[in-house]
């Protein structure tokens, strides 16, 4: 009983964790058809300046309860400044280019960040662990959780939220679908495409460095963990379905929960629980949970 | 016999004499890079040949440590160390594999194939990490090569080594470059063009990506067993997805133009690599990400376009010179 | 036809200068190449290679200068001015890497490498090439025990890893004696496996009944543990020990602390001595941590020790940690040698080196296993205790364990010595 409660919470913390983590990856591939390997990069470099921020304002001696603001807000700067220069500096001249080329091009975009963090901040870890601590723990059944992860848990179905309210109700968001659903159409239609990538690459970045930037509190921010999120987040909307939100969550919860039954019942098969979750769900369903609809052009 | 040869053929047959002769004339250290690109050249030969039809497996590495662990295996646990008998071990395991793997794979196009390639293979890669008796991921060692019973030494047994790399490699290539002329190879290109007209016109094209799935898996084991012995060394990393990534990033920067591509391009790359560590060696993954940007945005059809734009430029030449 | 072939030679020959050319410029004679190669990029870049890397740095300067205390106070090697070549461990061609270093750039000794796997792939390479190798810091024992049986010019300065495990075992027993219950969290990888492999057994060995509650073995750089404190908190072992180093090991530090895994269970970190300097009031009082060797707070008291810190310190900032003492450890070794030799070439320092006793930072090493190829040293175990006032963490209760206590004996492999009981241990 006591193990079967903590699956389900750790699986939970974990799915809002992996969520937060790809849901960048599927929204800039769902509208730009883009599989962006620079979201590695966004999600350490928001790890980064979040845990480089919350260090210096603490240094102040200021209260903690403030650091909830400079995590979002560290994210959004990230999203802004290295979303707007890759998407007008580099990849404007690529779109129409071939999906694979696309990738290679993101991979060199996530090579080039890996070292720009690493010039900016060194290579020594930065820790910021105050914000994951302030909030306290709560007991369930015995075993204490922090807060800060169900916090993390909210801000998950907050985020998932928002983003659909975003894609179903609002106008812009409806005009967005119709992009998605034809790019060449939409345009003719007097719908400026550009503008929309432009916008949705920096949500994109934004989501991604969000993802770093509210883990930091709980890790120790080191070069590197960019790369270690990128073949999670694949795994993770793969299994939704490219391109999908609802594929997403569903991705994450497929994947959290596979991590957390295995940890606590057979922990030998956790280094490829993830792996053997895809195998399993792409030889059922070819192309994701919840696919996009692909016409088959005769 | 000659007739039916097309130029990259005869090039190649020529070249065999040359790059073994090189083995001789260049310093070691540079033939040892020459060496371990054509191990990794051939696998990278492996994804280009998919990618031709479209397909860009993201699990090449599978293969690659397939052949590279049996070699390994067959050293550890029996003693085997022929090159012969190790070759074709490789071989017979990455071709078995990807017999029963191909029947899952060759439903799956796009994205979807590379992730699945990418997923099988980092199940490898798990398991092998959790196998102590192999190493887990420190790998463990392969015994020197001997040729049927000839036990070279020293500088003998690196040029021995080098030689018995040259052969097989080119032979692959020759045979890939034959497959692709033949009417199996040009099936691959109409299924990336349009795969439903495939099917109407009477192929299967789930038999073919099959097909080309298992030759692929093929060079990409005798890839794995040449470039484990050269580096006397196996470990999981081999079938890690960043390794199999490197893979589909040397075809794509390489070009699929020409068979010859991904084994030049393979080598370019590592000495740039090495070059760009040499230079900086804090920041070198910066330099190479640049580079392949740059190389993206100015070589759309890689780098082997720039040898055929040179031939074009040199025939426009030679018949303007003919005319005068 | 004919333009393939010219094309072929003229490629060639601009290959052949472009190498030679750059391989004709041989090392000075007062002046000695050594090749440094660790983590200059990747994951164990920031914990272990830029800190092996810094004190490599700090040391080749001082020995240039001749700045070192004595016994290392005469400049260079044998007189002979260290010219550094660095590279990056973090890469799939390793052994050409290498074998560049060596033929190319000229290196006369190599220095390096971090991981187990790089060690295993180099170790018959550095025989072949027959060029002078000393590994620092990578931890398989299976280097000289099963690898390189008839080591020639390779060698190892630092204590292989079941040192490591031993110790902790020994220590952890010494302060919890009742302890009944054991559970892991490594990294899944062949140095997380290994050392959980030492510790359990030789738990088993030194208290008879004692039982593993869960062994967890999360993939390495996870970062996020939560479903494996879990695990371990419903476990309720008495010792949980851990070989997760660097970022992991901060990562767990920090998720464990705050949901009092370390309250629950007496926690043992093998290599927790990195995290000290960073994470002060967060770490967990109490908490075992050993630092691969009498390294950094676990020194002992010598002037090479003082000298190196505060070197160390006025330069990058900070207190240098293990891999930093191991990098020097292999400095001196070297440097111990050439002046023993009074010679820079290498088969004169290599039978120096072989069987060498020398004074470091981090007290004596001595070339004892393996034919005088394999350091041991001694080790040393402590709790971490924060100290309020000063704002800093120190290491309370440090017990010392004798090199001849903790390594098996030189004709013994480390699994096979302590599946015997620890036989021929002398532990005074």
């Amino acid at each position: 009983m006591l193990t079967a409660i903590a699956i389900a919470v750790d699986g939970l913390g974990f799915a809002a964790w992996l969520f937060l983590s790809s849901v960048g990856l599927t929204l800039i591939y769902g509208v730009m058809r883009i599989l962006n390997i620079a979201h590695g990069g966004f999600y350490a470099l928001g790890a980064y300046s979040s845990a480089w921020a919350i260090g210096l304002y603490l240094q102040t001696g200021s209260t903690v309860a403030f650091t909830y603001l400079l995590i979002p807000l560290s994210a959004i700067a990230v999203g802004i400044i290295a979303g707007l220069l890759i998407e007008r500096g580099v990849l404007r001249f690529m779109y129409g280019r071939d999906e694979v080329l696309m990738v290679l091009v993101t991979y060199a975009i996530f090579l080039i960040l890996e070292d720009v963090t690493k010039i900016i901040w060194g290579t020594e870890s930065l820790v910021a662990y105050q914000p994951a601590y302030y909030l306290g723990n709560i007991d369930i059944a015995g075993i204490p959780y922090t807060v800060y992860k169900f916090a993390l848990i909210g801000l998950a179905i907050a985020c998932a939220a928002v983003l659909w309210w975003g894609l179903n109700r609002t106008r812009t968001g409806k005009l967005l679908l119709v992009v998605i659903e034809d790019r060449e159409i939409s345009s003719a239609l007097g719908i400026n495409v550009t503008l929309f990538f432009t916008v949705t690459f920096i949500i994109g970045a934004t989501l991604g460095a969000l993802g770093g930037a509210v883990t930091a509190p709980q890790i120790s921010v080191v070069p590197g963990i960019g790369a270690e999120i990128i073949v999670m987040a694949f795994a993770v909307i793969v299994i939704g379905g490219m391109g999908s939100i609802g594929g997403a969550i569903i991705g994450a919860l497929f994947v959290g929960f596979a991590r957390a039954i295995s940890v606590h019942l057979y922990p030998a098969a956790e280094l490829f629980s993830i792996y053997l979750v895809m195998a399993a769900v792409l030889a059922v369903k070819p192309y994701g949970l919840f696919a996009l609809s692909e016409r088959r052009k005769i | 016999m000659t007739k039916n040869l097309d130029r990259t053929e005869k090039g190649l047959i020529i070249s065999l004499p040359v790059l073994i002769a090189l083995g001789f004339i260049l310093p070691e250290w540079i033939v040892n890079y020459i060496q371990v690109s054509l191990g990794t050249g051939l696998v990278a030969l492996g994804v280009m040949l998919q990618m031709r039809a479209g397909l860009v497996s993201f699990g090449q590495g599978l293969y690659f440590c397939i052949g590279g662990y049996a070699a390994g295996m067959a050293g550890k646990f029996l003693g085997v160390s022929d090159i012969f008998v190790l070759v074709a071990l490789g071989l017979f395991a990455s071709v078995t594999v990807a017999f029963f793997a191909g029947f899952l794979l060759r439903r799956y196009r796009e994205i979807f194939f590379a992730m699945l390639s990418l997923a099988l293979s980092m199940i490898l890669f798990g398991l092998l990490s959790k196998l102590e008796v192999l190493g887990s991921t420190d790998g463990f060692n392969l015994p020197s090569a001997t040729y049927l019973g000839w036990a070279p030494e020293g500088d003998t047994a690196k040029y021995a080594l080098y030689v018995a790399t040259c052969i097989p490699t080119i032979i692959c290539t020759i045979l890939l470059n034959r497959y692709l002329r033949g009417p199996m190879g040009y099936v691959g290109e109409a299924i990336r063009e349009n795969e439903l007209r495939v099917e109407y016109l009477g192929t299967s094209a789930h038999r073919a990506v099959h097909i080309k799935y298992i030759i692929a898996a093929a060079v990409s084991g005798i890839g794995g067993v040449l470039w484990a012995l050269a580096l006397g060394h196996v470990d999981p990393e081999m079938t890690n997805w960043t390794t199999s990534g490197q893979f589909v990033f040397v075809s794509i920067l390489s070009g699929t133009g020409n068979i010859v591509a991904p084994l030049f391009g393979t080598f370019i790359l590592e000495i740039v690599r090495v070059y760009a560590v040499e230079a900086s060696p804090n920041t070198w993954q910066m330099i190479l990400g640049t580079l392949m940007l740059l190389t993206i945005i100015f070589l759309p059809k890689g780098l082997w376009s720039l040898i055929q734009k040179k031939k074009a430029a040199i025939s426009t030449q030679k018949m303007a010179g003919s005319e005068s | 036809m004919k333009t393939f072939l010219k094309k072929t030679i003229l490629s060639t020959s601009i290959c052949l200068t472009a190498v030679t050319g750059s391989a004709l410029s041989y090392a000075a004679a007062d002046e000695v190449k050594v090749g440094f190669v660790t983590f200059l990029s990747g994951g164990a870049a920031g914990p272990f290679g830029i800190p092996a890397r810094n004190a490599a740095e700090l040391m080749i300067e001082s020995i240039n200068a001749g700045k070192v205390p004595a016994p290392y106070n005469s400049a260079g090697l044998a007189g002979a001015k260290i010219n550094p070549i660095f590279i990056d461990e973090n890469s799939k061609q390793k052994v050409a890497d290498y074998k560049k270093l060596v033929q190319k750039d000229g290196a006369d000794i190599v220095v390096g490498y971090i991981s187990s796997g790089s060690c295993k792939a180099i170790a018959p390479v550095a025989e072949e090439e027959k060029k002078l190798t000393v590994f620092f810091d990578c931890g398989t024992p299976q280097i000289f025990e099963d690898i390189n049986t008839k080591p020639e010019y390779l060698f190892r300065t630092a204590a292989h890893a079941t040192m490591d495990n031993v110790a902790a075992a020994k220590y952890v027993l010494s302060i919890k004696k009742d302890a009944s219950s054991i559970a892991g969290i490594n990294q899944n990888y062949a140095w997380g496996q290994d050392s959980w492999r030492d510790f359990s057994a030789s738990m088993k060995k030194l208290k008879g009944g004692v039982k593993v509650s869960t062994e967890q073995f999360p993939k390495i750089y996870a970062g996020q543990y939560g479903s494996e404190i879990s695990a371990l908190l419903t476990k309720k072992p008495s010792i949980v020990h851990s070989s997760f180093w660097g970022g992991d090991m901060e990562a767990l530090l920090i998720q464990g602390s705050g949901r009092g895994l370390f309250s629950r269970s007496q926690v043992i970190l093998t290599t927790g001595e990195t995290a000290m300097q960073r994470l002060g009031p967060q770490m967990p009082n109490g908490t075992i941590i050993g630092a691969r060797g009498p390294n950094g707070p676990l020194a002992p008291d010598n002037e090479l020790n003082d000298w190196f810190r505060k070197a160390y310190f006025d330069r990058f900032g900070s207190y240098p940690t293990y891999p930093s003492y191991h990098m020097v450890q292999a400095i001196l070794g070297v440097k111990a040698a050439a002046d023993k030799a009074a010679s820079t070439e290498q088969n004169k320092i290599k039978s120096a080196l072989k069987g060498l006793d020398f004074t470091t930072p981090s007290g004596n090493v001595s070339m004892a296993l393996s034919g005088g190829h394999q350091a041991i040293t001694e080790t040393a175990y402590g709790t971490y205790k924060y100290n309020k006032d000063t704002g800093k963490g120190t290491l309370v209760n440090i017990k010392r364990y004798a090199a001849s206590c903790v390594n098996p004996p030189a004709n013994m492999k480390s699994l096979d010595w302590i599946e015997s009981g620890f036989k021929g241990a002398n532990c005074q």
